[in-house]
């Protein structure tokens, strides 16, 4: 199933795409739910251009909060979205913390260059469909949602 | 989807029967096969909406149904305010307003054929698609809230189009109950460089030959004959939209257990109309509506000016605009009696039937336009409203092939390149930035779409007007 996958640089988060009728799935798996919501933020850079064609050259300060964990991933991959749209760049480096309902989180990429990225779709938004945030059989954390394309 | 799960009412009328949280039933219209190779997502998705308060009549999904969020994309749902109906984003889309605008050009096939490529690379280079592509236009302040409170007919004042071309679209190209002070500061960011571009995914600009006529009278009042060619634009709200969309699904899921909704899958997320949440979404909501009319309308102006570059004999005009991704209020007859209702059509467009007064004159005779978005590779179609579609689904149908297979499945069975030169081969010429978009919209990644317009015909959704065959494809 996990043929788009690819291990991070690490050796220990990992991402993969998922299926769904129109759209797709980003799916991240890590050893601590913040490490899944990098690597998901990852999947999410990979629905339009492969990661590593992404320099982590800028860094970005992200904040957001919500009580409900799986409302936080829904949040944090939308103020990606957000600040890809609205800074016209592409991520490939992340660093999350999360505190309670608090996330804090620095996201490094650079300006898109759609000679170089060949950006295959515009993403309009993570949405609540398959939204979860859950520990598997072996104590890893798989953050995951469909997105809109 | 089962067939053994559903009653069959009439040819391609199926029927689910309310049961557990249901309040009406669900009725789903498509032939034999085209039901079987729905997901059974469709099917919960279907009996889900049909749970949600204040719904009337019944849940109904259009010939093109799959799997969508919350509702089904293909579904057709409305709610009496006074019953406790409700209002959902997520029964409206992310992208709010999408929609499909055809302009007849007054040209031939002949005309064309010797600066085919000529035309592909103009409008290419004129019309900003993809990724990255960005309007020659910057919104600041007031004028942000003029083009949010005028749509498309703010666009016409400033210029681009004609006074006409609002006579030609939904709503006369201005949606009413726009309230711009809804949408938020970060909504209007990521609009400000974005007016007068295509976007990406399912969103095209084609140039297509009318190749068939199944209804020669509603064929002339559209301004139709075999071999015209037309132009169709495919594209909705950009950022806006999105971000509109986003932030109301999520302020309707958190605020679902205070309006006392339980909701089986948080992307139902609705609150009442009658309520200060959907009330604030309704006026987000149509300035959003305004938002695509205005982007399509400037659309129209840059293909305008392509085509007087390379045939300047072309006069484009607007044929119809209409919108597959909103909700609207409207007066429709339930039980004998007039009453206003907010009809969702999420991935459904409007097919209001011959007579009907919001109709241009020229219509008014034969019915609505119904714009249908084939895949690149296969056809469009025309369609016109009928008077039954009324008793069928509140003047609805279908609005595309609908995709039967995802994105991820696509981009393993094609390449990008192979798709380009395929067509190529067939004299369909596509111009875009991303090969991997082009495998993901592969013309044999969507349903028969011929199959879809047969059903919504036989079900009495819309009949049959003209068939469009698809020659440039800039894609988004």
């Amino acid at each position: 199933m996990n043929l788009n996958a690819r291990k991070a640089n690490t050796g220990q988060g990992s991402w993969e795409h998922f299926s769904h009728a129109a759209d797709i799935g980003v799916r991240g798996f890590g050893d601590t739910p913040e490490q899944a919501f990098e690597q998901a933020a990852l999947a999410l850079t990979a629905v339009v251009t492969p990661p590593e064609r992404v320099q982590p050259r800028e860094a970005v300060d992200i904040r957001c909060r919500n009580p409900d964990p799986e409302l936080l991933l829904f949040d944090w991959l939308n103020a990606l979205i957000y600040e890809m749209a609205v800074r016209q760049m592409l991520f490939s480096r992340f660093e999350v913390h999360i505190e309670g309902a608090q996330l804090q989180a620095r996201a490094w990429g650079e300006p898109l260059e759609p000679a170089r990225h060949r950006p295959a779709v515009e993403i309009k938004g993570a949405t609540f469909t398959e939204l979860k945030l859950a520990q598997d059989a072996s104590g890893r954390w798989v953050a995951q949602c469909v997105v809109d394309v | 989807m089962d067939l053994d799960r559903l009653r069959q009412e009439a040819e391609d009328c199926w029927r689910i029967e309310p049961a557990g949280a249901m309040r009406v039933p669900g009725i789903l219209y498509a032939n034999s096969d085209l039901v079987r190779a729905m997901d059974d997502k469709v099917y919960e998705q279907i009996c889900n909406v049909a749970a949600l308060p204040g719904i009337v009549a019944a849940s109904y999904a259009m010939p093109d149904a799959h799997w969508g969020y919350g509702f089904p994309i293909g579904g057709v749902a409305a709610f009496d305010p006074e019953q406790g109906g409700v209002v959902s984003a997520g029964g409206v889309g992310f992208d709010i307003s999408c929609g499909v605008r055809t302009l007849v050009t007054g040209l031939k096939r002949a005309d064309i054929e010797a600066k085919r490529e000529r035309l592909a690379d103009t409008l290419f280079a004129a019309i900003p698609a993809g990724l990255g592509s960005t309007g020659a236009i910057r919104l600041r302040g007031g004028e942000m809230d003029a083009m949010l409170a005028g749509g498309a007919k703010w666009a016409v004042r400033r210029g681009w189009g004609r006074p006409e071309d609002l006579d030609y679209t939904e709503e006369g190209g201005c949606m009413a109950g726009a309230v711009p002070g809804e949408v938020s500061e970060q909504a209007r960011r990521r609009q400000r460089d974005e007016m007068g571009t295509l976007g990406s995914g399912n969103h095209y600009l084609e140039v297509q030959e009318v190749v068939a006529i199944h209804d020669t009278t509603a064929a002339e009042a559209f301004g139709l004959a075999v071999g015209d060619i037309v132009v169709s634009i495919h594209c909705g709200s950009r950022g806006l939209g999105h971000q509109i969309g986003t932030e109301f699904l999520r302020s309707m899921a958190m605020a679902a257990p205070r309006h006392g909704i339980s909701l089986p899958d948080r992307e139902l997320a609705c609150a009442p109309i009658r309520s200060p949440l959907g009330e604030s979404y309704l006026g987000a909501m149509r300035a959003g509506i305004n938002c695509a009319l205005a982007n399509r309308q400037i659309l129209t102006h840059l293909a305008r000016h392509a085509f007087e570059r390379v045939l300047p004999q072309a006069d484009l005009q607007v044929l119809y605009d209409v919108s597959h991704n909103t909700c609207k209020e409207e007066e429709h007859e339930v039980d004998g009696k007039p009453v206003r209702l907010f009809v969702h059509r999420k991935g459904a467009t409007r097919a209001l039937g011959p007579g009907h007064p919001q109709l241009p004159p020229a219509y008014r005779e034969v019915g609505q336009p119904v714009l249908i978005g084939g895949s690149m590779g296969t056809a469009s179609w025309i369609l016109a409203g009928t008077r039954e579609s009324e008793q069928r689904a509140f003047s609805s149908a279908c609005h595309g092939a609908g995709r039967a297979m995802s994105r991820r499945k696509a981009t393993k069975q094609w390449h990008g390149r192979q798709v380009i030169d395929e067509l190529a081969a067939r004299g369909i010429l596509i111009r875009s930035q991303s090969y991997r978009g082009v495998a993901e919209e592969a013309p044999g990644a969507y349903k028969d779409v011929d199959a879809v317009v047969e059903s919504a015909e036989t079900a009495g959704l819309a009949r049959k007007v003209a068939r469009l065959a698809p020659l440039i494809c800039v894609k988004g």
